[in-house]
Parts: structure tokens; sequence; C-alpha cells
């Protein structure tokens, strides 16, 4: 789950990170108010689930009240890469001195958080890793020992900072506990804000939530924005599908993460592309696969199905019900390919035959007749 | 005739009692695989009985592999919130193969496990969110298919469970068997990934070729290719899922995730390239090229 930056931010000073005063605002009225109790510049900043907001103009600075008025109302209804801005932030702007960045990051490669940190703050943090990958100092944090003061201190001079290093060190052990105590799978700090008067300061934060753990932090939920979700995404959850909004027209639906991710390959290969990914999980009866189609066929930007089964535990005759139901009902209303081998093939077989549903061998022959078919 | 399991393997079912537990157990049982004990916490003294077997359940895994020093391997099935406990209890009593089948176990939980079995050099963590092994016709110590594998001389590393049936059941279909099937799981932070298992596989006499079934998401292929290069006497078909799935989306497995430029298939691919490793295109060829390597 991504929470936005206010939230990122509430959450790192419950961790004694320090951050500049702020308070979300859903109109100019509003921002206008917090404007002038605060009497002082502020930054008025779109929040958004998207990077790259400044460049995008949802980050504006307001001399006084009637200015942070106008550019809140500039900002709110503003569309940042397909996402409507419906909050803003409005913040004392701090005296910048200095802008680095520090980040952690869940890392497989030492099976641990790895903590990132760069001279290079305030900017896209993947771009300096791709151009300039000698600017980010890395440190893999032992999971049972987590960050210590001294290690940070040690990040800290070989990085170059600059600062009050005992500060500086607070704010990245700061961060590592406010990842360890909400379960970040990724948290940062950019920039991290050394102002002209030697404060260290949060001036923006970003942290992911791993959603395994969300059952251990039922104070997160009310962090949880339901719109700004992709609606049928929303609606898979409640089936208890994984299943994401792609891009592509033709609706792909299988059974293992691994299968579906291959199925999407091979629509790619053959000349389509996938609307979605959705994985039925493990051991689906006929209801799952029925609501499974129901939903895909919910997708305005679906013009065929592509079904690649492969039972394991999920018997082939289960999804051939499922399917059969959909028919049945009149709702199979698009080009629907299907491929179904492994436990209960033969039974799933017997079921289809004679339908109306175009049965393949392989998946790959199933995805060249689909895609074919939805562009007709 | 395999790695980390076969025929002799005596095997303790952590969550025995639960449905899961049961179910596979039983379906364990009928493979031919050695169940000696189950364990679940206080439901010590229980029996589990299932195909005529009528299997002890204890306390603890202590309790279990202290009644039977010969259990080698514990499955667990327990739900993600319990799962790391569960893996450090097998580890604690001294079982020196644990395989953990939960899927959405925190990634914290897990880099602490990690963490400490680091420090237990005789302890090897499977998964988790993994089907398990199987050395097929010897032991099946996972929720596979039994119908899908056949016995053969073909090792096989997967980050996906389905399509670790899906290759299986194809090389099965070409008449080619495997030795051994692991399948590691698709989370971020797993025990065993393919660096862990490329030199048994290249030290097993029955051994002859290695299929590997990787995925977007990290850098664990890279660091495979890096090992096949140097140190692989045995040819490796490498197939890589996900090459069309989009940046900084989670595809399903917790671990299948491209951020910023790690994790992209286009630098899996470089990198079985640049270590000679055929990479199949597609599922089907898979079997073109382990017949290719084995010389059928």
């Amino acid at each position: 789950m991504k929470l936005h930056e206010y939230q990122a931010k509430e959450l790192l000073a419950k961790f004694g990170v320090p951050v500049p005063p702020g308070r979300i605002a859903f109109t100019p009225d509003e921002a206008k108010a917090i404007a002038n109790e605060y009497g002082s510049l502020t930054v008025i900043k779109a929040q958004v689930h998207v990077g790259g907001r400044g460049k995008a103009g949802g980050v504006k600075l307001a001399k006084d009240a009637n200015e942070a008025y106008d550019r809140a109302k500039a900002i709110l209804g503003m569309d940042i890469k397909g996402l409507t801005v419906r909050k803003v932030l409005v913040g004392k702007a701090v005296d910048i001195a200095k802008e680095y960045y520090c980040g952690l990051i869940v890392d497989r490669n030492v099976q641990g958080y790895t903590l990132m940190v760069s001279k290079e703050g305030g900017v896209d943090i993947e771009e300096v890793a791709a151009t300039n990958p000698e600017a980010i100092t890395r440190f893999a944090i032992d999971p049972i020992k987590g960050l210590r003061p001294f290690e940070a201190r040690d990040i800290a001079l070989q990085a170059g900072l600059e600062g009050n290093l005992n500060k500086i060190a607070a704010m990245m052990v700061g961060l590592y506990n406010a990842a360890v105590g909400v379960d970040a799978s990724l948290a940062e700090i950019n920039p991290l804000v050394i102002t002209e008067q030697g404060d260290v300061i949060a001036a923006d934060a970003k942290i992911d939530i791993d959603d395994n753990a969300m059952y251990r932090h039922p104070e997160l939920e009310m962090y949880r924005e339901v719109e700004s979700e992709h609606p049928l995404e929303v609606e898979a959850k409640a089936f208890g599908f994984s299943y994401v909004k792609l891009d592509g027209h033709i609706g792909v639906i299988g059974n293992g993460a691994g299968l579906v991710m291959t199925s999407l390959d091979v629509v790619s290969r053959v000349g389509g592309k996938a609307a979605n990914f959705l994985d039925i999980g493990g051991g689906a009866k006929a209801e799952v696969v029925y609501n499974a189609v129901k939903l895909v066929l919910k997708d305005p930007d679906v013009k065929g199905i592509l079904i690649n089964i492969f039972g394991g535990i999920t018997r082939a005759d289960e999804v051939a019900k499922g399917v059969l139901r959909a028919l049945d009902e009149g709702i199979l209303t698009k080009p629907l390919a299907m491929r179904v081998a492994g436990t209960a093939e033969a039974e799933a077989l017997a079921l289809l035959e004679g339908k109306p549903i175009n049965m393949y061998p392989t998946m790959t022959e199933a995805a060249t007749a689909v895609v074919k078919e939805a562009a007709l | 005739m395999s790695i980390l399991v076969n025929k002799n393997t005596k095997v303790l079912v952590q969550g025995i009692t639960g449905r899961e537990g049961a179910y596979h157990a039983e379906k364990m049982l009928e493979y031919g695989t050695q169940v000696v004990a189950g364990a679940t916490p206080g439901k010590g003294g229980q029996t589990f009985s299932a195909l005529g077997h009528t299997i002890p359940v204890y306390s603890s895994a202590a309790q279990a592999k202290a009644a039977h020093p010969e259990i080698s391997a514990s499955i667990i099935f327990v739900p993600p919130a319990a799962a790391a406990d569960a893996t450090l209890e097998a580890a604690h009593a001294g079982i020196g193969l644990i395989i953990n089948i939960a899927e959405g176990m925190p990634t914290i939980d897990m880099m602490r496990v990690v963490r400490e079995l680091k420090e237990m050099p005789n302890v090897r963590l499977i998964g988790g969110n993994c089907p398990g092994l199987i050395t097929p016709g010897e032991c099946k110590l996972g929720i596979m298919p039994a119908s899908t594998f056949k016995a053969g001389r073909v090792g096989m590393i997967s980050r996906s469970g389905t399509l670790t049936y899906e290759a299986s059941k194809m090389l099965a279909d070409a008449n080619i068997g495997t030795s051994t099937v692991v399948g590691i799981g698709g989370d971020p932070i797993i025990g065993t990934t393919f660096i862990d298992l490329l030199p048994m596989f290249n030290d097993d006499p029955d051994t002859d070729a290695v299929v590997m079934i990787g995925e977007i998401g990290g850098a664990d292929e890279e660091m495979a290719a890096a090992w096949i290069a140097q140190h692989m006497k045995k040819p490796v078909i490498a197939f890589i899922s996900g090459r069309t799935a989009p940046k900084g989306k989670r595809m399903g497995h917790a671990g299948a995730l491209i951020m910023g430029n790690v994790g992209t298939a286009e630098s899996k691919l470089e990198a079985m390239a640049a270590a000679n490793v055929p990479v199949a295109d597609t599922m089907d060829e898979i079997v073109t090229l382990t017949k290719k390597a084995l010389g059928l």
C-alpha cells in the first residue's frame, strides 16, 4: 500500500524524525486558512500516489495566504499522470542549505533492508542510480541488530554529507525504526534538508507498506484510499483475486502468478497486449472462475479473453464449469480462447464438448486465436 | 538419485491438524513420502490417521524430533502470521531441511528468519510461498500434483509453482524425467535460491542438466548466470517469465516486481546470454532446448 507524503510524514514524526509543520487542505479556502496561520512562505503540494509531482506542476511556493489560495486552486483537480489531485499539503517552507537523499529498500540480494544515502538529493534517485551510481552509498542493515547510530554516522561520512553528523544519523535511524515499525517495503526521505540554521529536516517522504503485513497494522487502514485504486482492482480484491489492470485489450485469466505472467508474455509475443493480470489462485472452484470471467468482462478495454489453466490443485473441470455458467447466463459477449491441461483435463474437455467455446491444446495457439479474433 | 530428499527422508508435518496440513499430509503419504510425525502447539498426544497410517502428533517440533530422531525434514502448513515462528521452531529442533509453504508472510519476518539461519549452516530453508520439492518416485515434500512428475535425470529450480508443474509435465510427455524439482517460491526474500541449488545439481551424479525458471524482480537469475559461467559443468536451460510486465506493479508474486532498473527481464536475458545459457522463449521451447542439451 502506497502512502501519501503527508501520511508518511505523520508516521516519521511518530518515530522522532523532524518534519516541517504542514496540514492537509481539500479546498483553496482551507489552504488559505492554513497559510494564514503559518504566516510565512508555504509550499503547496499535490497529494497523489505518483512520482514527479514537481515536474507536473503539482508543487508550488506561496508567499502569503492569498497566493496559497490561488496555488491550491490551480493544483486541486489537476491531473497528474492520470490521477486527479483531491488534496494538497500546505507546509511551512524550509530554508534549504543542502538537499540530500536517504532511503531504505527491501533488497533481495542482501535479504534485508539496504540503506541508500546520497549527496544528490531532491532529484529522482533512480536517475542517479542509472547515471551516477557512485553517488549513492549503500549499507546492508542487519535485520536482527538494526541500524545503529555509529553505522549511520559512518554512512553519512562515506557519502560525504555535510552538517550536524549526530542529527543526520538520528534521522537515518528514525527512518529505519519507522520502516520496521510499520513494515515498510520502501521508505525514503528526499530531500533530507540541512537548513540554513543547521537543522536537519525531512522535507519530503515516501513510504510503501508491505501488503502482507497489513494485518498487524490496523491503524494504517485509515490511510487506504479505495478511490485511488482502479475500481476493478478493488472488486478483484474482494473476490480474493490477484488482479492488475494493464493497458491492452486481451483479458487474461490463469492460475498461478508465473503462469499468468507467462500468458501475458505469450499474448504480447503473438501481437496482442493484455488488458489485465488475473490469477484465480490455487484450488479455485467453478464459482471463482465464473466471477473472474464476469470481472474481466466488466472492463470496457477487453476485446477478447484468454483462459490458461494448468490444473494442479485447481481442477480443470471446475474451470470448465465456471466458464459454462458464464456461457449459459449469456454474459460471455466477447471472443474467448481457452486452454486447459493437467488435473481433470479429460473431464473438462468432456464438459466442453460440443459447446461454443474455442479450445486449444497450447497457450500459444489459444493466444494467437484470441488476439486475431479480438482484432476483427 | 537426487538432491535434498529421497526415499529415506523422514518427514515432520507442522500444522498437520489443520485443513491444509491434513490434506497434504495424506497426499504425501499417498505418494510414498515417509511422514513419521506431526506437530501442532497444544495438540500433543493426538494422532493423525490416513490411508492406514497412524501418525503421532506432538505439541512442538522439538518434542517430535526427540521422539523420532530420524526426522530429517519438516514441512510447514501454518498461516503466514505464524510461519516465521514455526520455521525457527523447526530449525532450533535440529531439523536440517525446512519447507515453508505459507503465502503472504510479512517480508520483515523473512529477513529475520533468513538472518538467523545464516548462523545455522546445517539448516536449509526452502520457501516461503513455494510448492515445495519432489524427487519423483521417491519423496514428495510439497503441494504439487504428483501426476505431472516423472523420474529422470533433469533437475529443475523454479520461482513459480504452476510453471514448475507445466514444465515438468511437458518434459514428462516428451519422455524426459526429473531428478529433483525444487519450487523456491515467489517472495522477495526466500530461504534458498538458484545459486544455492545449482552447485548441488552440479555435484549430483544422477542429474544431467538443469532447467531454471526465473521471473522478473531481484537479481537472483543474474547471480545464477555468473555462477554458471564460472562453475557449472552441466547444461542449464533457462526460462524467464514476466517479460512484458510493467515496471512498479506487483505481478501476483510479491517478489515479481521491477523496482527502478532492478529486476527487469532484459537484464536477466542479457546475463543468461553472457553465460551462454540458452533461454526458452516459450514453455514449449524448454522441451526442445532440454532435448538438445541432452543430445536427444
